[in-house]
């Protein structure tokens, strides 16, 4: 089954334009409730309410306000916001190329996938190219009203853009210190080694399932019918207070486990 | 000015919360932690207001019987059919919560390189519990000598997550990683199968790309040109006083019961064992600092500056009932570990990923309401 596109655009690269649309690459597998009001199991609805006099004010009578450090409001008028919003453009503009470490995964927000949108010649053209020169792109585009910046690269074999974070997001971790204290014991950190060596392994993402989803979705099903729900009680394991302790019985557990 | 709470803590980050707390198991070994979020949030913030400036807060009604609702009278539903549900207590909820809860079990270390930045979704740092900073500092170590990350699933907040443990320069970092059923693939897209094309089309493609290339990331090009905007706007509004409404005496610049708190400061603090001397002085800067300032102009919003977002579980099951104004509300969500937890900057963030209208004015206490919002 084909996906929906949300949103289509044009590459720019020189002379050549290349037109994409984008896919979401993510599949929403959160479970969603509702709001109800328990007495008639009616979903709830929402208003606005003046703090002071407890009235119901419509959105259209809502104002957004910026509140400065010395706490006086500066009030916006609908249209005046409606100016600050970006123009509205289907040119993904390219920025530069880059290797592909250079855009770091802490900048990373959200990927979509990109296909053609008609010319699917100028499309393998872009992936080719993109396999040969192995590098990312960082671009710029407009959609729905905002600005993203993103690193265009390939996943799977196929373009993809991922949506990156602004600058003053990302906390830097040159900015902060480390723990520090008296040297490590040179035999712990040996032992730590070996065992971080014991359970070395690939990564291999589908071997993990969210199963807490599946026992929420469980559980709903279970009342839908009518039925029971059981509540379970959380182990506590035996932990060592001595570290070098721990370590020498962790290596051993994992020896009998090999 | 609000009075900063002390809050009287047993989990060892002083007066500070971290965003979870719980233990790392490496072996037998285990390392009480705290989670802070690794990214900040957007430095301009907007309030709902009305036309004279009132503040607007939120609250539910019930359409049927045209009533506004406090949070005792609010249950959480699963839709079965059109207009028919479950209702789930927050008691089942958490019953569900599996040993997992409490504990992210390093059972698996796997080369760094290995892991995809596609999977990446947030970041937090880990700050040792009082008492833990040797066995976070040997793990730390041994792990970022081997190269490897740890790799766990564990439940937060009624959501269950896979988490890489990641150590660089001593720090440790938990990177929630996406599900592999939750990235689909080019097929699930129905993506063409590519084939050979025009070669000169590729040549001169990529001779475009060649001119384009350069060494490194300029993170100037990172900018947030929304909030240089908006802050332009209130630069020359502040300038001809218009639409300007000065500071009214209860109207303080925090919302109430809110502090302004520097991510910066909360982190170091806490990857430290701060002496009490050190925690007063920090608390006092905190008072003073915590501002982000975007656009270099000197007006950063009074509630940026908190620690982002960039928060896990957009549509999570939160296993609280949610929260409707007022300070009663208030103090009832800090008894559940739930949204009230989070910092302003991480409800917008997950306002934002359901795409809530209006999420860049709203307080605190919209965001949450928003959030638990049906949908």
């Amino acid at each position: 089954m084909a996906a929906r596109a949300m949103w289509k655009g044009v590459i720019g690269l020189g002379e050549e334009k290349i037109p994409v649309k984008l896919y979401s690459a993510i599949e929403d597998t959160n479970v969603h409730f509702r709001l109800l009001h328990e007495k008639d199991e009616v979903p709830v609805k929402q208003e606005l309410i003046n703090s002071q006099t407890e009235e119901v004010v419509p959105f259209e009578r809502a104002r957004r306000a910026f509140i400065t450090d010395e706490g006086d409001m500066v009030i916006f008028e609908p249209e005046e916001l409606d100016e600050l919003e970006p123009e509205a453009s289907r040119d993904i503009e390219v920025l530069g190329f880059l290797p592909p470490e250079e855009i770091d995964h802490r900048w990373y927000l959200r990927p979509y996938y990109l296909g053609p949108d008609g010319s699917e010649e100028a499309y393998f053209a872009l992936i080719q190219a993109m396999e040969t020169s192995g590098l990312e792109g960082l671009v710029r585009w407009t959609m729905r009203n905002k600005q993203y910046v993103g690193a265009l690269r390939l996943h799977d074999g196929y373009p993809m853009l991922v949506t990156l974070r602004y600058d003053a997001q990302v906390v830097p971790i040159e900015s902060l210190e480390a723990p520090a204290g008296p040297d490590l014991d040179e035999k712990e950190l040996a032992m730590a080694g070996q065992l971080i060596g014991m359970l070395a392994a690939d990564f291999e993402p589908e071997q993990y399932h969210d199963e807490y989803r599946q026992r929420v979705m469980e559980m709903v099903e279970t009342k839908a019918k009518g039925g029971k729900v059981k509540t379970r009680k959380r182990r506590k394991e035996a932990r060592y207070e001595d570290l070098s302790g721990a370590l020498r019985a962790s290596l051993e557990k994992e020896r009998i486990r090999a | 000015m609000p009075k900063v709470k002390e809050r009287k803590s047993e989990s060892g980050f002083g007066n500070l919360r971290p965003f979870w707390s719980g233990t790392i198991a490496f072996g037998l070994v285990s390392l009480p932690v705290g989670l802070f979020v690794a990214n900040r949030g957007k430095s301009v913030s907007l309030r709902m207001v009305d036309q004279d400036g009132t503040p607007l807060s939120r609250k539910y009604f019930c359409p049927a019987e045209e009533k506004p609702l406090t949070s005792d009278e609010i249950v959480r539903g699963y839709e079965i059919e059109k207009d028919e549900f479950v209702v789930v207590t927050d008691e089942e909820l958490e019953a569900l919560a599996p040993e997992k809860s409490q504990e992210i079990d390093l059972r698996r270390f796997v080369p760094l390189a290995d892991i995809d930045p596609v999977y990446f979704e947030r970041a937090y740092f880990l700050a040792p519990a009082k008492g833990a900073s040797k066995a976070y500092r040997l793990l730390a170590r041994a792990m970022e000598d081997a190269g490897r990350a740890g790799i766990a699933t564990f439940v937060m907040r009624g959501k269950e997550y896979l988490v890489a443990i990641i150590a660089e320069r001593g720090i440790l970092r938990a990177e929630t990683l996406r599900f592999a059923d939750e990235l689909r693939t080019p097929d699930d897209i129905g993506l063409p199968t590519i084939e050979e094309t025009d070669a000169k089309r590729v040549k001169s493609l990529t001779k475009q790309m060649a001119k384009l290339a350069t060494d490194r990331l300029d993170r100037s090009q990172l900018v947030d040109w929304e909030s240089r905007r908006l802050l332009e706007l209130v630069d020359r509004k502040l300038k001809t006083g218009e639409d300007v409404v000065s500071a009214p005496e209860e109207l303080a610049p925090e919302e109430e019961g809110e502090e302004v708190v520097d991510l910066m400061q909360i982190l170091k603090e806490s990857l430290q064992e701060v002496t009490p001397d050190a925690r007063e002085a920090a608390a006092a800067g905190r008072k003073r600092a915590g501002r982000e300032r975007s656009a270099g102009k000197g007006r950063g919003s009074s509630r940026a500056g908190r620690a982002d977002s960039d928060q896990p579980g957009e549509g999570r099951v939160d296993s609280r009932r949610p929260a409707v104004g007022g300070t009663d509300s208030r103090r009832r969500r800090e008894r559940y570990a739930g949204l009230g937890e989070k910092s302003k900057a991480e409800l917008y963030e997950q306002a934002k990923e359901l795409d809530i209208a209006g999420r860049s004015n709203m307080s605190k206490e919209q965001l949450i309401e928003a959030i638990s919002e049906p949908r």
